[in-house]
């Protein structure tokens, strides 16, 4: 169970990431998990080829990973709707293709393996407990930062952007480059997100950050809600438990998870956080007239 | 909500029922790990079919002293994550004895750090190299290495005195893996590799990468891959009019691959294990009879002919249930049962474990076969 807890952390640090600028700057992105893979692989590779001590890999792969979006955001986020979403899935699948045909480098499609875990003097995170605090620890840092970043001066002219960017521009956010600074973020934290799972797992390969992860992730923050740092976090943790609560259902498994999310979908257009809610104060009057009557 | 809670209920129902009907004698429970679905489903489930099947008659024959078997399976999709998260579950709460799979060497990669920290012994059913090299004490596999394929082709190329060859590989770990081993064994034989291409998993047309061959000197074509693929690169090459020699990898040693490729299989030549003309091997052949009962069962239970990769699942059951019935069901002596190991014969070969050698095969774990008349005959 420690072991899944460390997965869900992982996803919450992801999903926040990306409701930053799918929820609040209401721009998607549909090549999340290349930012995610990225980070594993920075990572991987600076620590396993060239010997590099892991926290500083940690450090290069997401500087290196947050510069990369903000030069790619110059351009990609010129973009709007399908057109934004096509290129993002165009940025993650080259990314995904060059993790598995760079084999000299990334070991292709059968992935590296001897990642070493991470450390501070003599504790060395190399069981499932200790990388649960660890996980953690940088899951709440993200979350405190991203709800403080939401609450913010640059949170509302995110909003702004979201509801109208022509009134956003009017009233003096600079749009262009807020959406950049926004997208190299989420980008940065994602990467930071890849090297915890590249220094937890110890090993990667190419499947993990492939397209469906990328669907995946905005299926969390979709479910979970959009613009809610807290409505992430669930979302986070329900992909991730579901699939472990339903391995009952053995064959079925799939089908009952897809039931779910269309029920959910279907009933909670506005995602767990607001759903749940919903759902409990529409059941409390109509219980209390019964009573009554 | 309510529909969650539920199916929770149901989820709950379904395993006390279980367990109920198994509480009469405390089975050994062994894990289970295969692609069943995802890309590598054309091995994971084959698989999980055969070990599921022979599972079942291992129960039905009496268990093993006794003792029923209880099969835990979980699919990983071929992702790592999943993979790690449904052993540390097998490991940590289902307790099993052992675990056998992963379908495919990333897979198993990804679980080996968690295995041999908690010295459960796996029996692998992928084939990378890796997997067994360096030896890792709690770690065996059953898939025959793709240096021992490379090796029965390139053999036969210096019979026919063929020097010059290209190599169309595909892009995942099957054919990156024969890749490697294509480009390094090729000197030991004196084969000079003129062209080197890959082709993408889901590629629909391979006349580019084939009219680049077509016009330099190749003596022969080697193609590395898994349905469809292979199938389509020999229906392009018969449309262009290619003459040359083409040999494909045991990836696509099944009757689906000359159901795909139709006329243009015929005289395509290929390594693959004996299941494949199990029928038609000399009475004199030792592993006759294994693979005999195995083409049988698995016609009787799923309607399919069993394939290689089902071989793989039913050699690391019976690899298990050998080493149990010897010796108890602790994961550290059932570790050094199988690694005691002798002539055992298996569907992909005739299996010899020692401390230094956790694979197993030897060379002669393939056959040389060719499709003449949409079937499978001996290549002499």
């Amino acid at each position: 169970m420690m072991n899944v807890l460390v997965f869900v952390g992982i996803n919450t640090i992801l999903a926040v990431a990306l409701n930053l600028l799918l929820g609040y700057a209401g721009q998607i992105s549909l090549g999340h998990a290349a930012f995610f893979g990225l980070g594993a692989y920075i990572s991987g590779v600076l620590t396993v080829t060239y010997g590099l001590n892991s926290w500083i890999s940690m450090f290069i792969a997401a500087t290196a990973t947050g510069i990369l979006a903000f030069i790619l955001g110059f351009p990609i986020l010129k973009l709007k709707g399908h057109y934004l979403a096509m290129a993002t899935l165009g940025f993650g699948i080259i990314v995904y293709i060059v993790f598995n045909e760079t084999v000299a480098l990334t070991g292709g499609p059968s992935g590296l393996s001897g990642i070493p875990n991470l450390g501070i003097a003599s504790l060395t995170f190399d069981s499932d407990i200790k990388n649960y605090y660890l996980v953690w620890l940088f899951a709440l840092i993200s979350i405190f930062l991203s709800l403080n970043l939401a609450d913010s001066r640059i949170g509302r002219a995110l909003r702004a952007i979201h509801d109208s960017e022509v009134a956003a521009r009017g009233m003096g956010v600079n749009v262009r480059l807020l959406k950049v600074q926004i997208f190299a973020l989420s980008a940065l934290l994602s990467a930071v997100a890849g090297s915890l799972y590249a220094h937890t797992m110890t090993f990667i390969s190419p499947a993990s950050f492939g397209f469906n992860f990328s669907v995946e992730l905005v299926t969390m923050v979709i479910i979970g809600g959009l613009g809610s740092i807290y409505g992430s976090f669930l979302g986070a943790a329900l992909l991730t438990l579901l699939p472990e609560i339903l391995r009952a259902f053995q064959d079925y498994d799939i089908i009952v998870y897809g039931l779910l999310l269309i029920l959910m979908t279907m009933f909670m257009p506005g995602g767990l956080v607001r759903g749940v809610p919903g759902i409990l104060l529409s059941l409390r009057p109509a219980r209390k007239q019964g009573r009554e009557y | 909500m309510l529909s969650m809670t539920r199916t929770l209920f149901v989820a709950l129902l379904i395993t006390a029922q279980a367990t109920i009907v198994l509480a009469a004698a405390p089975p050994i429970k062994i894990g289970a790990l295969f692609a069943v679905t995802g890309p590598a489903s054309f091995l994971g489930e084959p698989e999980r079919n055969t070990a599921q099947m022979v599972v079942d008659e291992i129960n039905q024959s009496g268990g093993i002293k006794g003792r029923m078997l209880l099969l835990i399976t979980y699919d990983t999709q071929g992702d790592a994550t999943r993979a790690v998260q449904a052993a540390t579950r097998l490991i940590k709460e289902d307790k099993v004895v052992a675990i056998i799979g992963p379908s495919t060497t990333g897979d198993t990669m990804a679980i080996i750090p968690l295995v041999e920290k908690s010295q459960i012994p796996l029996i692998s059913c992928a084939a990378g190299i890796k997997i067994t090299e360096p030896v890792k004490p709690w770690v065996f596999k059953t898939a025959q290495n793709d240096s021992l394929a490379v090796a029965k082709i390139y053999e036969h190329l210096v019979k026919r005195k063929i020097t010059k060859i290209s190599i169309l590989t595909v892009s995942d770990s099957f054919g990156s893996s024969g890749r490697e081993q294509l480009k390094n064994q090729a000197a030991k034989y004196g084969i000079q590799i003129l062209s080197d291409d890959t082709y993408g998993p889901k590629d629909t047309d391979m006349t580019p990468q084939l009219t680049k061959i077509r016009t330099n000197q190749s003596q022969a074509l080697i193609c590395w891959g898994t349905n469809p693929g292979p199938a389509l690169i020999a229906r392009n090459a018969k449309q262009l009019g290619l003459k040359l020699p083409l040999y494909m990898s045991h990836g696509v040693s099944s009757k689906k691959f000359i159901d795909l490729a139709g006329d243009a299989a015929e005289g395509i030549i290929l390594p693959s294990g004996r299941v494949l003309v199990a029928d038609i091997l000399p009475n004199s052949d030792k592993q006759k009879k294994s693979l005999l009962s195995y083409v049988k069962d698995y016609q009787k239970h799923y309607k399919a002919e069993g394939d290689h990769f089902g071989g793989h699942a039913w050699d690391a059951v019976m690899l298990l249930k050998s080493a149990i019935s010897k010796s108890g069901e602790n994961p550290a002596s059932i570790r050094g049962q199988l690694e005691k190991t002798k002539n055992f014969y298996g569907i992909g070969g005739i299996f010899n474990y020692s401390p230094a050698d956790h694979s197993g095969l030897g060379k002669d774990a393939f056959v040389l076969v060719e499709v003449k008349g949409k079937d499978w005959k001996l290549v002499p």
